[in-house]
This record gives C-alpha cells, sequence and structure tokens, in this order.
C-alpha cells in the first residue's frame, strides 16, 4: 500500500526524542486534557521561590520530595565580596535559607564552594542525566536539554504547584528539529550557532515548540557548547531545546557525584542510547541551517534575534521583511544608538562581560584566556571575568587562566548571575556599551540604559584588546599591540 | 480563586512588539517577597516618558491592554504578570504571548488572548481612537467583542475550566496523589536525589572579603 509522505508521516509509529522523554513522565492522561508530567528534578533560587514557599505554607502544605529539589543562591549574590549588602536582596537570600531548613532542602549557599548559578551547578555536580525531566523558576533551565534532559523555566505558581505535588500539568508540545547542516569553522562557536539560528528564525521564531538540535555540528560540541546552545532556546521562543545523548555525554557524567556504576551505570546507559529521535518519526517543523560558512555572530539590536555577522553592518529597518520588524528595528537602532550601514566591527566599547549561565563554564573560561595572554585589555576598558560556579573559579585557578585574566587588565570575580541581569551589586550604568557573553540584550537588561552586544567569550575577549567588536583572527599578532 | 467569566472594560493600546518581561519589570524590583504591591513599577523604565501611552490621563482606567506580537517574552518572572494585575489590567489581548508569561498570566486570572495580527490593529486603532470604547472579552463564550467587532479566541481547555470554576490547580492535582505514588515506584534507580550535606566551605583564598 502506497500512502502520501504526510500521511505516511503521520501514521508512522516512530517517536522524536522530545516525544520519548515526555512519554517517560505522564503520570496522567486523558483526551482533551493536559498531560500530568512527573518532574524529577526541581531548581530553585532566590528570586522565584518566595511567594511559593508562601503559598504552601497558608495552605498548610509540605514539600512532598526535597529528596528531588535543589536550591542555589545565585540571583542575588555579589561577586566581589561574600556579603549580600542590599538589603533587600539579603532578605531574598535569607529567606531560602529559611525555607530550605524548614522543608529540609539542600541548600548550596554563598560561602559553599558547590555555589555558583543554578544551571552552571545542577550539571557540574551530576544532576543532570539523560532522559530527565527538569524545572526551574527561570527560562534558562533550557540549557540542561543539553543532557537529553527535557528542561524548562516555570513561574511561581507552578513553583508552588511542583514543590505540593512533583507534577506540572503541561500541554503536549509541538516538535521541531533543528538541522544544523555541515561542518563550521574552527573560530566559530556554540554562540555563534545559536545567535544564527536566533536571527534566522526570530525571537518568537520556535514558539510553542521543544526543539531537537542534529547534525554533524551538534555532535562535534562539547557538553559545555551544548549547555550554551540549548540555553539559549528560550530566546527563539522554544520551550525547551534538546540534545541526544552520546558518548560525549556519557564521558562527561561519568564518576560525577552521586552517578550510578557498575551493572546501574551500565542499564542506565543501555536506557540512555534509546534516547534519540527513530527514523520514521516526524517532527511537527523543519529547520536547516547550513553552517559550513557561519562567522562570528554579534547582535546589533535589543532582542537576541537581531543579529549578524561581526564581518558585517548594521542593518537598514528597510531590509526587515515586515512592518513590525521594521518599527522594532528603528526603536532598537535609537536605543542602541547606532546607524544603519556601520561596519560592526567599528562599534566602540567600554565594558567587557563574561560569564552567566550561557558562557561562564570552563571550556568559555579557557577560550577567553586563549584570546587574552599575552595581550592587554584596551585603555578604558572595563573587563569583568564572573566564573559560573565556585567550582569552575576553583578548575580557572588550578589551570592558572585567573593569572592571564589579572595580567591582562581584567576583574577575576566570585560566581554569581553578576550584570547579566541588573539585579544584584554588579550593574552598569547609561549609556555604557557593553559586549557580554550572556543571553539578553533587551533594554536596561544590565542597567538603565545600557546598550549590550552578545557575542562568545572569544569574540568578547577579542573586544576588550582593541576596545571594539572584534573577532579573535582580525587581532595583531601578539606584542604588536 | 474567584470564578471568571468574562471582563468588560476600556482598553489601551501599546504598539510595540516583543516587549520582554525585563521591560514589564526590571529585575531589581523583583527582590520583593510578596505577590503583589507592584503596581509602581510596572514598566518602570518606559513610563519615564511623559508621552508613554500609560502616563495618558485618558486611559487611566484602562484594564485591557491591547499589545503587539510576542507579548511577555524572555524572563519567566511572575513579577510581571502580579505588576500588570495590580496595576488594574485584566486582560492583554496580542497576536502572540511569550509562552512562559501567557502559562503565568492565566495561573493569576490576567486573561492573556490571542488574536490574529489585523485583529488586535483593529481593536487598537478603536481604542487610539475613543478610550471610552468598551471591549468585552467572554471567557465562557471565547469570544472577544467590541462595537461591532466580534471574534472568537482559544484558550488550553483546562486553564479555561480553572477559571471558569475558580479552582484552586494545586488541590486538583493532589487529588491524583495515589496515580502520583504509583509513577513514583517505576522511576529508575539512575536518576538522581538530592542528599542532605553539610556546608563545605570555600578554601581560604576565595572567602577573602575583598578579591583582587
Amino acid at each position: 500500500m502506497t500512502i502520501a509522505s504526510t500521511a505516511a508521516g503521520r501514521m508512522a509509529t516512530g517517536r522524536t526524542l522530545v516525544e520519548k522523554v515526555w512519554d517517560s513522565h505522564v503520570v496522567m492522561r486523558a483526551p482533551g486534557e493536559a498531560d500530568l508530567l512527573y518532574i524529577d528534578l526541581h531548581l530553585i533560587h532566590e528570586v522565584s521561590s518566595p511567594q511559593a514557599f508562601d503559598g504552601l505554607c497558608l495552605s498548610s502544605r509540605t514539600v512532598r520530595r526535597p529528596d528531588l529539589t535543589l536550591a542555589v543562591e545565585d540571583h542575588n549574590v555579589p561577586t566581589d565580596s561574600l556579603l549580600v549588602l542590599d538589603p533587600m536582596g539579603k532578605a531574598q537570600v535569607e529567606t531560602l535559607r529559611k525555607n530550605c531548613a524548614a522543608h529540609g532542602i539542600e541548600l548550596f549557599r554563598l560561602g559553599d564552594r558547590r555555589q555558583g548559578i543554578v544551571h552552571v551547578v545542577a550539571p557540574e555536580h551530576g544532576f543532570i542525566r539523560p532522559g530527565m525531566s527538569v524545572v526551574c523558576g527561570d527560562s534558562h533551565t533550557s540549557t540542561h536539554g543539553a543532557f537529553g534532559a527535557l528542561a524548562f523555566g516555570i513561574g511561581t505558581t507552578d513553583v508552588e504547584h511542583v514543590l505540593a505535588t512533583q507534577t506540572l500539568p503541561l500541554p503536549r508540545p509541538h516538535t521541531m528539529a533543528v538541522e544544523f547542516t555541515g561542518v563550521p569553522a574552527a573560530d566559530v562557536t556554540a554562540k555563534d550557532l545559536i545567535l544564527a539560528l536566533i536571527a534566522h528564525v526570530g525571537a518568537n521564531g520556535a514558539h510553542g515548540h521543544v526543539i531537537e538540535y542534529r547534525g554533524r555540528a551538534i555532535e562535534l560540541l562539547s557538553m559545555e557548547g551544548r549547555m550554551t546552545l540549548c540555553n539559549m532556546s528560550v530566546e527563539a521562543g522554544a520551550r525547551a531545546g534538546l540534545i541526544a545523548p552520546d558518548q560525549v555525554t556519557y564521558r562527561y557524567l561519568k564518576g560525577r557525584p552521586g552517578m550510578p556504576d557498575g551493572t546501574t551505570w551500565e542499564r542506565a546507559v543501555a536506557h540512555w542510547e534509546t534516547l534519540r529521535t527513530d527514523e520514521d518519526a516526524v517532527f511537527d517543523r523543519v529547520v536547516r541551517i547550513d553552517v559550513s560558512a557561519l562567522t562570528p555572530f554579534v547582535t546589533w539590536g535589543t532582542n537576541p534575534g537581531q543579529a549578524v555577522p561581526l564581518a558585517s553592518r548594521v542593518p537598514t529597518p528597510e531590509s526587515f521583511a515586515d512592518a513590525q520588524q521594521q518599527a522594532a528595528a528603528h526603536r532598537a537602532l535609537a536605543y542602541m544608538g547606532l546607524a544603519s550601514g556601520t561596519p560592526m566591527d567599528s562599534i566602540e566599547i567600554d565594558t567587557v562581560f563574561i560569564g552567566s549561565c550561557t558562557n561562564g563554564r570552563i571550556e568559555d573560561l579557557e577560550s577567553a584566556a586563549a584570546v587574552l595572554r599575552g595581550r592587554s585589555v584596551a585603555p578604558g576598558v572595563r573587563m569583568l571575568v564572573v566564573p559560573g560556579s565556585t567550582e569552575v573559579r576553583h578548575q580557572a585557578e588550578v589551570r592558572g587562566l585567573h593569572r592571564v585574566f589579572t595580567e591582562a587588565g581584567a576583574e577575576w570575580r566570585l560566581s554569581g548571575c553578576s550584570i547579566c541581569l541588573g539585579m544584584n551589586a554588579d550593574r552598569l550604568t547609561g549609556p555604557a556599551r557593553c559586549v557580554s557573553t550572556s543571553n539578553r540584550n533587551y533594554e536596561g537588561r544590565q542597567g538603565l540604559g545600557v546598550r549590550t552586544h552578545l557575542a562568545s567569550p572569544a569574540v568578547a575577549a577579542a573586544t576588550a584588546v582593541t576596545g571594539r567588536l572584534t573577532a579573535p583572527s582580525c587581532l595583531p599578532q601578539r606584542g604588536t599591540v | 480563586m474567584k470564578p471568571l467569566l468574562e471582563h468588560t472594560g476600556y482598553g489601551v493600546a501599546l504598539r510595540r512588539g516583543d516587549v520582554d518581561t525585563d521591560q514589564i519589570i526590571a529585575a531589581e524590583y523583583c527582590k520583593r517577597l510578596t505577590k503583589s504591591g507592584y503596581a509602581d513599577v510596572l514598566f518602570a523604565g518606559w513610563r519615564k516618558d511623559p508621552a508613554f501611552v500609560l502616563n495618558r490621563p485618558a486611559s487611566s482606567d484602562a484594564s485591557i491592554l491591547v499589545a503587539g506580537h510576542n507579548f511577555g517574552t524572555g524572563s519567566s518572572r511572575e513579577h510581571a504578570v502580579w505588576a500588570l494585575r495590580d496595576w488594574g489590567f485584566a486582560v492583554v489581548i496580542a497576536s502572540s504571548f511569550g509562552d512562559i508569561f501567557r502559562r503565568n498570566a492565566f495561573k493569576n486570572g490576567l486573561l492573556a488572548v490571542e488574536l490574529p495580527t489585523p485583529v488586535v490593529a483593529e481593536l487598537a486603532d478603536r481604542v487610539d481612537g475613543d478610550p471610552r470604547a468598551k471591549i468585552t472579552v467572554d471567557l465562557a463564550g471565547l469570544e472577544v467583542r467590541s462595537g461591532g467587532l466580534r471574534h472568537a479566541f482559544a484558550v488550553e481547555a483546562r486553564a479555561r475550566q480553572l477559571l471558569l470554576e475558580g479552582l484552586d490547580e494545586i488541590a486538583v492535582t493532589l487529588a491524583q496523589d495515589r496515580a502520583i505514588t504509583t509513577y513514583e515506584k517505576s522511576r529508575g534507580d539512575w536518576l538522581p536525589s538530592v542528599p542532605n550535606t553539610p556546608l563545605r566551605p570555600v578554601c581560604p583564598s576565595t572567602a577573602k572579603r575583598r578579591l583582587i
């Protein structure tokens, strides 16, 4: 019997990776209803949890699974001391400590060597494994999709729901394959791949979908690179972004704290090996991007989709297809103080930020240090290097990276969310212009009136050397600067 | 929560796309411990401009925000919904929403209604032309009405039912305790659990008060 391809697709029995992980967490399913999904790990932090614990308390409810809940202090912490001086930030941190103590929840607090940004800490301590479901009151929870886990951000009401029930009622998502075809050049990083994707599909281009990233370029990425990529899935409007686990994943996991060993490890790997999209599975949507000719990307505007190759120019609003995008471009150019046609690599910056849950891991610091070694931060430029966790800071010091940064004139700081968002003591004031390895270039994200250009750690480091947006390949030879 | 069947009120048009939750409420205002008291910081950055729509006296009692596409994109902060609600908004109409924002909105009784771009544009023109034009958002009938305009919208069945009946979602889920417990027994032994451990202090060099 011959069936037209679409119909055949609909009738196929094969499932995508996303559907397999989803289905394995369904506690209850009824026709026309949301699925009740079990949550394997609930990450919490001080900003989005206090009202959830309050609600729990008011209803005389308890935390169902404190043993599946991990708390970390990250958003409000300073990165130049271990003391939270801001009274409101301090109250949030103290409230988290009180709530964790009352409910028996493990907390990696400021001053603990396991503290750091929640999305850096959870994987490095072995809490993220393939096929899990993970939630957190933070949109960048999508990071953990790098392990083939279904991981997504939730609001405070849902945090309370998970605390009380360890489940969430959720409508089944649409699936979207993002196929990176070709092999990228050596100076193209995971950050460039994701910025290029968001520029291609738009800041809401993956709305309502869970992405599966596929292709040779993905297989070649380290776990750190995969986390960078999945981290910014939400900036494309996706609910989550996943990568099928492989040997790279298992190598990263093996031997981490609490990881199973012996036959349990072998059974786990055998299960994880089934977590890949079946050949006859059908995605609701497929996007293909050829990355063989890709070059480093940076943002020019005020949402992560407003990005172009660093070697190109600030676009003209008229170059966009629809009136909404044109209006957005006009607004963005006005806020960013940029003129259309300006070469991107002529834009002068005064601040460089290396860190965040997007690019605050050891590989990111290595990449920045490799560019900075034997070079200096340009006069008038302030560079902050903020390790994503206390463990990353320690690893970097063992490798001597901190000396590369400090000798170049950068600040070597403690771990935390820092100036990714204008919330803690690290804050910029407008009209500062910052090249940032973080994830959002929204108006005022890093401080009122501050202009943000998102880029990879390598581009950020090269930019620190020249004081204007610069690709590492365009830097003069060492010793000539 | 009280049952919610429909809302009728005045509209105000915010003609911008991709309005992220950082604009709705900046991170520095998300340090409060409460679920209310955020009206003063709604769109704090934009409200510094006297010409900003929410500063117009004619729109001071608007309860329906007519926005652009991808409203509420970005951060999962529920404070954005609390701030809109505290200001007096009961409904946001847009051609599309950030997923987490829309979910958060319904959980707080703020209706996030998705309508096609031309319909949103017509509503925006209508409220700009006459700030006293009434808009009705009928959750029971799944319809938006204003003057001669009448347009159906869709809402996820569960979210709608919870609002129409004013149900406590956690209580609804807790009623399924047996199913949850049964599921828990089937979970893989390779899954992690989080033990309670004592503080492991950072090494003295890191604990120095001031750093390099």
